[in-house]
């Protein structure tokens, strides 16, 4: 579904991605850690095109994103995308911003598209605020309507970016039991979280970056019970520690 | 001690109101083409494409820093001849107003792109990147989720601009064309009373500027409540 392959990427003279290679089959879950700065949100950013990079190649469903002949937007429209600061759009009610990208991008009805809307409202458990603006939920109902916006798109996979990192503790669990069942229903999820519980309950492979590198891709079990690297070690007794 | 005498006030009104019917002319069509092309030229200062922001730059940094009552004077000396050739109109045609409208227009829009400019940049970089990961193009973007943003924070300023327009309509009176301000003064003239028509000109313009900005302000501060919550 996503194949990643030997890309590179710099800004000026800071390298910020060397030779990552991964691939991620239909229905899997792969969970990508690492410290800040090691690079992992612009990798995740890089699969559907909104970060551009310097050589390797990306493919998704066997559409190449570096093409410069590849229709981008077209392309985005199939890969849904969940934001660490969920996006929403703030001059919008939330109805209007579960149809907006329905209407305006795959050109459904106005009915249609609400209807798709308040469907996926209501299985993230929001249908009551419908008619709210996205400034008057709280950050984890936000971020729950953001993945709802994302699967209305009806995505061939779904990338989440640090998509609890801006909440209070306690509404992570909102968003992880959202992203959980989903993850059962067999979507193809590529997730940059330090939600070790989440990568233990669901993901089938975890990658760990350091500084632009994949130090670490390996199945979940391998990953917890014996990390290779030494880095990866260090990361996950600090993280695992309380 | 001078002996003020305002007589000649109430016999001019409908000839005043003229005068205000042109200065509000000048301000609304300045402002409805300021804004048009001003977030035109904020786009093009911002679009990766350097040419295109070279040339927004340029206009804007010439109007800026170019007295207002010159660039009129151009205008009034430039665009008659220019439009009584491409038109083919009758020398006796007053063109006046329209070449005032065009300065006008051409003048604010330097300053409503560099305001404009300013409300684009002030919605975060992540909307255009939300907008853009659903398959939006960036005009989409632009249109529907990033400019709708920056206009509304954008309004207090836009209005407040047009007020401060509003008053500098006043310049045209070197043209002798009778706006609000150009009306006073002829009647001021003709009757001998220059300075009672002046001071009761300047309390209207003080009103209905005064007036204005209060209502901005109100607009304000209902903005930032709804923001806030």
């Amino acid at each position: 579904m996503i194949s990643i392959d030997n890309v590179s990427k710099h800004y000026g003279s800071f390298q910020v991605l060397t030779d990552c290679t991964t691939q991620v089959k239909k229905g899997e879950v792969i969970v990508v850690c690492g410290p800040s700065g090691s690079g992992k949100s612009t990798l995740i950013k890089c699969v559907n095109g909104l970060e551009p990079f310097q050589s390797g190649a990306i493919t998704v469903d066997g559409i190449s994103v570096g093409d410069p002949k590849t229709n981008l937007s077209k392309l985005r429209s199939r890969v849904g995308m969940v934001f660490q600061h969920f996006e929403l759009f703030p001059h919008m009610s939330i109805t209007d911003n579960l149809s907006i990208a329905q209407e305006k991008v795959l050109g459904r009805s106005k009915d249609e598209a609400r209807a798709k809307g308040l469907k996926l409202l209501e299985r993230v458990g929001l249908k009551a605020h419908a008619e709210k603006f996205p400034g008057q939920l709280s950050g984890g109902q936000q971020q729950r309507v953001a993945i709802a916006r994302a699967l209305c798109m009806d995505p061939i996979c779904m990338l989440f970016d640090e998509p609890t990192s801006a909440l209070d503790p306690e509404m992570i669990n909102e968003v992880l039991d959202v992203m959980v069942e989903l993850a059962q229903e067999g979507m193809t999820m590529m997730c940059v979280t330090h939600e070790m519980g989440f990568a233990r309950k669901v993901a089938n492979r975890v990658i760990f970056m350091d500084k632009g590198l994949i130090v670490e891709d390996d199945s979940k079990d391998a990953f917890f019970n014996n990390p290779r690297s030494e880095r990866a070690q260090q990361f996950l007794a600090k993280i695992l520690q309380h | 001690m001078y002996d003020f005498d305002w007589s000649s006030i109430p016999g001019a009104l409908p000839f005043l109101w003229e005068g205000m019917k042109i200065s509000l002319e000048i301000t609304v069509s300045a402002v409805i083409f300021g804004v048009v092309w001003g977030t035109l030229l904020a786009m093009m200062r911002l679009a990766p494409v350097k040419p295109l922001a070279w040339f927004a730059a340029g206009y804007v940094n010439l109007f800026r820093s170019i007295p207002l009552v010159m660039v009129l004077l151009w205008f009034f000396l430039i665009v008659p001849q220019l439009l009584r050739s491409f038109f083919n109109l009758d020398p006796n045609t007053d063109v006046r107003l329209t070449s005032a409208m065009i300065g006008f227009a051409l003048f604010e829009s330097a300053y409503y792109s560099e305001i404009i400019r300013a409300g684009i940049q002030s919605v975060p970089k992540g909307q255009v990147a939300a907008a853009s990961a659903l398959g939006m193009t960036y005009a989409q973007a632009m249109r529907l989720v990033v400019l709708p943003q920056a206009f509304r924070n954008m309004v207090p300023l836009l209005l407040t601009q047009a007020i401060v327009l509003f008053q500098d309509t006043s310049l045209v009176y070197m043209s002798a064309l009778a706006d609000f301000f150009g009306a006073a003064y002829k009647v001021g003239d003709r009757d001998g009373r220059l300075v009672e028509l002046l001071l009761f000109a300047g309390a209207v313009y003080f009103f209905i500027c005064f007036a204005a900005s209060q209502l901005v302000r109100r607009y304000q501060k209902k903005l930032n409540a709804h923001v806030a919550h």
